[in-house]
């Protein structure tokens, strides 16, 4: 296998003289674009030898089967799509094989140089929002601040002098061709990245568990811990047991993975600002059995939307009162509100020079080499060499277009020779580096390519603590260019190597010998409750509608097989019970039912896959997977990858003239057999505490209901002799229950003995006096917050229809009506039951879920204005 | 002379507020020709977490909530301010210096004053650089034009070109617009300065207060139909801020009560809320500015 080396040459950029120039303030190395090509590729390094000599022994064919291994496991965790994107949208995250490899006397160097960078960017920070010193002794021009979007006034002095104001931070670093590793940019509002750095670590074992006994590769977990110890410590209040959550603008947000990863490996609770509420000067999370007082927020929100009142007044994101929450210092957030004023490529000119001002030393990692336009001479400059340089704005601008440097026509250029002087101040040259290639394996062979690596820091105590890994991304194709549009990234495993066997570390605090550690019971957050509650719903609806739907296909093969006329009666009663089921009116009930009695095939088929159809069991099954997503973190292991394996494979490609094959009907018994999976594996697994409660009311709720619809569908009319049986057959097979009833009631098929079994048996589990017991049970169980408006409404409408349900008069339940043969007490009684069961499902959402009032500005329209 | 102010907010909701966060912006500052005798804020229904801080800009601002459901607030402030004639030789001092030393000595001075003005200088919330104001801009700013007769020139200019129509413009109404309609109100006007000053390279502040307004002759005054006012400052390094209200073309003075100062509106709204609930608000202001007895007003500012 040889690695293919023919564009390094291409990468050759021409150096750029310097001479005469010369600054106060801002400095540049500019070793990055010498000639010198040493080293063109890190594939020359021992280790990466040594690396290559294993895969090459693997071979292209095994290595690209394990890719896809690796691949199709990122996926079915949900690393590389967002459940919430339309179907279509392409996939942004793919995964490469080989690892990057870093030699531990490297790595040591960078770690030095991590450090350092993030003890020197926290005290610039802590200046800017603080006494502002290095504007006074023209260290830093006001620009850089005040002009910057990412400064917030309302965040000066937020923060005590004495408190660390960086607790995250990170770096994209690359490799220049010397070997040396070099800063393109830091990060710091909510550094991404560091679960994606974990699920590629754990893929990568899961995959080639092989290649890491041949080599001692350092662990993640003990950043991880870090992490978490460093936040713990940072509580000012609580501090033996702080509470700690992570806030996250919701499952839209394209993170939302990492961020859900992150709370569920961290073991913290996962949050939405709405999730949260100032009182009292303290933040509160809002949770099943009332508000429990938080400690440390770990921020994945941006700064201005953090708090409408103070900051960007239309976020609807945020925690109206968190900064002076903050202010108070009842809740500590990191990073610090306003750290975005840091993610300024022109301050790494300034860098070396603050470096030596605060610290009394040489910065370690060298910046790209950068010039800012806001001074004359380097503007001339930039303005001079404007077709080498990558020109960059000091923060993000919408609409400004990407600078690609070589590639632009004279108009172009003096589009962008007046941007820059029209607001000089905004935009920054940047050389374009030289880097080296690492070997990466994307396409059908071994390839050399071009990488970023983003590295993670996090504060523990006095100092820093740098993730040995990281995340390293990669072209897609072999193009120079530094930042790959995101639906051509690859991504790979970071591995640093280390001399001795890295210990087993892991995320375990220990406690001290007399601590009492309290549970954490009762404190789900609200908004968890509800996606678990409806996960609940629509897991078990999605089962009904399988199953009802395949006894209807059943049906119509036998009647397109036998014509016999009672079958079609009883397939029409049936067809005419899955619309009602499923509340997918007119269906086969209201206008037209007649044609689509007909050829009942469209419809079906519609029912089947639809996803935008409300009641459809594709729309069932997505809102499932929609509901589950956002609390999988407190799923049980394996749970989501089932969710997510029943929702991706449910895409049956069945035409209409193979809907009555068996073809449809196998793919329904596929899901049966997934959707069984996850109720058992939830079952089996999850503690019974109110996260598994409400999932098990929500299915329960919903049990209960699709019985009663079924039902009231097919038991309510009475049938002729010549098809009763039949159809109270397809009752009891579609609810379950044909095994039982016949062992119990051997052949005798009656309405007294279904309804015996289907309604009134407490002890049968399909039955429906058995789901109402059991919803007494478990929400008697639930956590209960006193200050409630009717604490107790939930559990009196469920001893209501307890109650209503023992008490039916059994024989009453069979009288027939004298006029139009129905059962009409029976009929009331369900009607009933489906009310109560509705109060209680709005009851339960309104005791437990705190309906999210909407907030609004106070008369952000209407608003005073000075005249 | 000393003045009372009153200024009434209220919100009435359609539905309750289960809960509301407020910062208020309404207890007047002091500052060089302005004394503060009394100030208090009254809140109905009773609030919690009231804390009142100093802000960036040394504004007094009151952080408060209302943690029970309600379907009325009411924020009322009552000052009782003590204010002097401008300096009259405040222009003078202005002129000492050419517009552009100004503007240079901005870029090298870091005296705490400079400090002070520095955030002025740059884009914030409300306003905006572009070429259509420093266009508008250029023909006050001549060459080595003393510093206060080129701002008196522009506020001269935008009092002349622009015409207060309460009607037209709203909070949101952005900068551009004002620019191309001509019409907005002493808010969209101070705006306006400030845009300008900033595209000279200049550093320029917005200042919130009121404006004494006298009745018609022979009309009696009418309570509590006066309204919040806004002109602009701009830095004049010795000479200090000088305050000119372009809706009135006048050096701020006598009359001018100054409640706070800030980058632009949107540093000081006298009164800014997030609500949970509440349906479609309705608010009613009331703002009254009485002259106080200088007998009565010796005697508070004596007691206090």
């Amino acid at each position: 296998m040889m690695l293919d080396r023919s564009e390094t040459a291409g990468v050759k950029i021409e150096t750029i003289s310097y001479q005469s120039l010369q600054t106060q303030a801002q400095s540049y190395a500019t070793e990055l674009g010498d000639s010198k090509e040493i080293c063109a590729t890190d594939g020359e390094q021992p280790h990466w030898q040594a690396l290559m000599r294993t895969l090459d022994k693997l071979g292209n064919k095994k290595l690209d089967k394990r890719r896809k291994e690796a691949q199709r496991l990122l996926r079915e965790n949900g690393a590389t799509h967002n459940i919430f994107d339309p179907i279509s949208a392409p996939r942004f995250w793919q995964f490469d094989p080989i690892p990057q490899v870093i030699s531990s006397e490297e790595w040591s160097q960078i770690e030095l140089g991590l450090i350092q960078r993030a003890e020197l960017l926290n005290l610039v920070l802590k200046d800017i929002y603080g006494p502002r010193k290095l504007i006074e002794k023209g260290l830093l021009p006001p620009e850089l601040i005040y002009a910057h979007k990412g400064f917030q006034l309302p965040c000066v002095g937020l923060l005590p002098a004495d408190e660390r104001h960086l607790n995250l931070y990170s770096a994209n670093l690359a490799r220049g061709k010397d070997g040396r590793y070099w800063v393109l940019e830091d990060l710091a509002q909510p550094p991404l990245g560091s679960g994606y750095a974990l699920e590629n670590r754990i893929v990568m074992a899961r995959s080639f568990p092989r290649l890491f006994q041949d080599f001692q590769v350092h662990r993640l977990a003990m950043y991880f811990r870090a992490l978490r110890n460093g936040l713990a410590l940072l509580a000012r209040h609580n501090k033996e047991d702080p509470r700690i959550v992570i806030l996250t603008p919701g499952p839209d947000h394209h993170s939302y993975f990492e961020h859900a990863y992150l709370a569920s490996y961290l073991g913290f609770p996962l949050v939405q600002g709405g999730d949260l509420i100032v009182r009292d000067g303290c933040v509160w999370l809002k949770s099943v059995g009332g508000l429990r007082q938080v400690d440390v927020l770990l921020r994945r929100l941006a700064d201005d939307l953090c708090d409408p009142l103070e900051l960007r007044r239309d976020s609807l994101f945020g925690i109206p009162g968190l900064l002076e929450a903050i202010r108070l210092g009842n809740v500590v957030t990191a990073n610090s509100i306003g750290s975005h004023v840091l993610e300024n490529p022109a301050l790494l000119a300034f860098l070396p020079a603050l470096c030596s001002y605060f610290l009394g030393e040489d910065l370690l990692l060298p910046s790209v080499a950068t010039w800012w336009c806001g001074q004359e001479r380097e503007r001339e400059f930039v303005l001079q060499n404007l077709d080498k340089l990558l020109i960059k704005p000091i923060y993000p601008i919408p609409g400004l277009p990407e600078m690609i440097p070589g590639q632009l026509n004279e108009e172009q250029l003096s589009q962008w020779r007046y941007r820059i002087l029209s607001a000089p101040h905004l935009y920054v040259g940047q050389e374009l580096t030289s880097l080296s290639t690492v070997p990466a394996f994307v396409t059908d062979k071994v390839e050399s390519r071009h990488s970023i690596l983003s590295t993670f820091v996090t504060s523990l105590e006095q100092t820093y603590v740098a993730m040995p890994g990281g995340l390293t991304r990669i072209n897609a194709t072999q193009s120079r260019l530094l930042y790959p549009k995101q639906e051509d990234r690859f991504s790979k495993d970071t591995w640093v190597l280390t001399q001795e066997p890295s210990k087993q570390v892991n995320l375990w605090r220990h406690a001290q010998p007399n601590q009492h550690i309290q549970p954490l019971f009762g404190s789900l957050p609200s908004r968890a409750a509800e996606n678990l509650f409806w996960s609940g719903r629509y897991a078990e609806r999605t089962e009904a509608t399988a199953r009802l739907l395949r006894s209807i296909l059943t049906k119509l093969r036998e009647y397109n097989e036998f014509r016999d006329p009672d079958d079609r009666r009883c397939l029409d009663h049936l067809l005419g019970a899955i619309t009602h089921v499923t509340s997918t009116y007119p269906g086969f009930i209201e206008e037209d039912a007649a044609t689509k009695l007909e050829d009942p095939r469209p419809e079906l088929l519609s029912l089947a896959q639809d996803v935008n159809r409300a009641g459809s069991l594709r729309s069932s099954l997505r809102s499932f997977s929609r509901s589950a997503y956002p609390v999988r973190d407190m799923l049980p292991e394996d749970a989501w990858r089932i969710v997510d394996n029943a929702q991706q494979n449910w895409n049956p490609r069945i035409s209409l003239s193979l809907i009555g094959t068996g073809r449809l009907h196998d793919s329904i018994d596929r899901l049966l057999l997934q959707l069984s999976a996850f109720s058992g594996l939830t079952n089996e697994t999850m503690a019974r505490e109110t996260d598994w409660l409400l999932l098990s009311i929500g299915r329960t709720l919903e049990r209960a209901l699709n019985l009663i619809a079924l039902l009231q569908a097919t038991l309510v009319p009475s049938y002729e002799p010549s098809m009763a049986a039949q159809m109270l057959e397809t009752v009891l097979a579609t609810s379950m229950s044909l095994i039982t009833f016949r062992r119990r009631y051997r052949s005798f098929m009656q309405l007294s003995t279904i309804l015996e079994l289907l309604l009134m048996d407490e002890s049968y589990p399909r039955s429906l006096a058995y789901q109402l017991h059991q919803l007494q049970i478990h929400i008697g169980a639930l956590p209960r917050e006193q200050s409630n408006e009717h604490p107790h409404q939930d559990e009196r409408l469920v001893s209501e229809a307890v109650e209503e349900l023992r008490g039916a008069d059994r024989k009453q339940l069979t009288q027939l009506s004298s006029s139009d043969r129905t059962y009409p007490l029976l009929e009331k009684l369900l009607v009933s039951q489906k009310e109560r069961l509705d109060q209680l499902s709005t009851a339960l959402m309104q005791i437990y879920f705190s309906p999210t009032l909407v907030p609004q500005q106070l008369g952000s329209a209407v608003e005073e204005k000075a005249s | 002379m000393i003045y009372r102010v009153t200024h009434s907010t209220q919100y009435l909701y359609s539905t309750p507020v289960a809960l509301c966060r407020n910062e208020a912006c309404l207890l007047p500052r002091e500052t060089p020709r302005q004394k503060c005798l009394s100030s208090k804020l009254q809140i109905e229904p009773e609030s919690s977490d009231l804390r009142e801080r100093t802000d960036f800009w040394g504004n007094r601002v009151t952080h408060f909530a209302i943690q029970n459901p309600h379907k009325k607030l009411q924020v009322t402030a009552i000052s009782d301010v003590e204010t002097s004639p401008a300096d009259p030789n405040l222009l003078l001092a202005g002129n000492q210096l050419a517009w552009e030393t100004m503007r240079q000595r901005l870029a090298r001075e870091r005296n705490p004053e400079a400090l002070d003005a520095l955030p002025c200088r740059h884009d914030s919330p409300f306003i905006k650089q572009s070429p259509q104001l420093e266009e508008y801009a250029r023909p006050s700013f001549s060459p080595d034009r003393p510093l206060a007769d080129a701002v008196s020139d522009l506020m001269q200019r935008i009092y002349r070109d622009f015409t207060y129509d309460p009607g037209v413009t709203t909070i949101a109404t952005p900068l551009s617009e004002v620019m191309e309609t001509r019409r907005g109100v002493c808010q969209d006007f101070a705006h306006l300065g400030i845009g300008c000053l900033r595209a000279m390279g200049l550093a320029a502040r917005y200042v919130s207060g009121y404006l004494e307004t006298l009745p018609p002759p022979g009309k009696e005054r009418l309570v509590g139909a006066d309204a919040s006012h806004a002109w602009f400052s701009v830095y004049a390094a010795d000479a200090g801020w000088i305050d000119f209200d372009p809706t009135n073309n006048q050096i701020a003075a006598e009359q001018h009560i100054t409640v706070a100062w800030g980058r632009d509106f949107s540093d000081v709204s006298p009164l800014r809320g997030v609500a949970l609930g509440g349906g479609k608000p309705r608010m009613v202001v009331s703002v009254d500015v009485a002259r106080v007895p200088v007998t009565m007003g010796q005697f508070q500012s004596q007691s206090t």
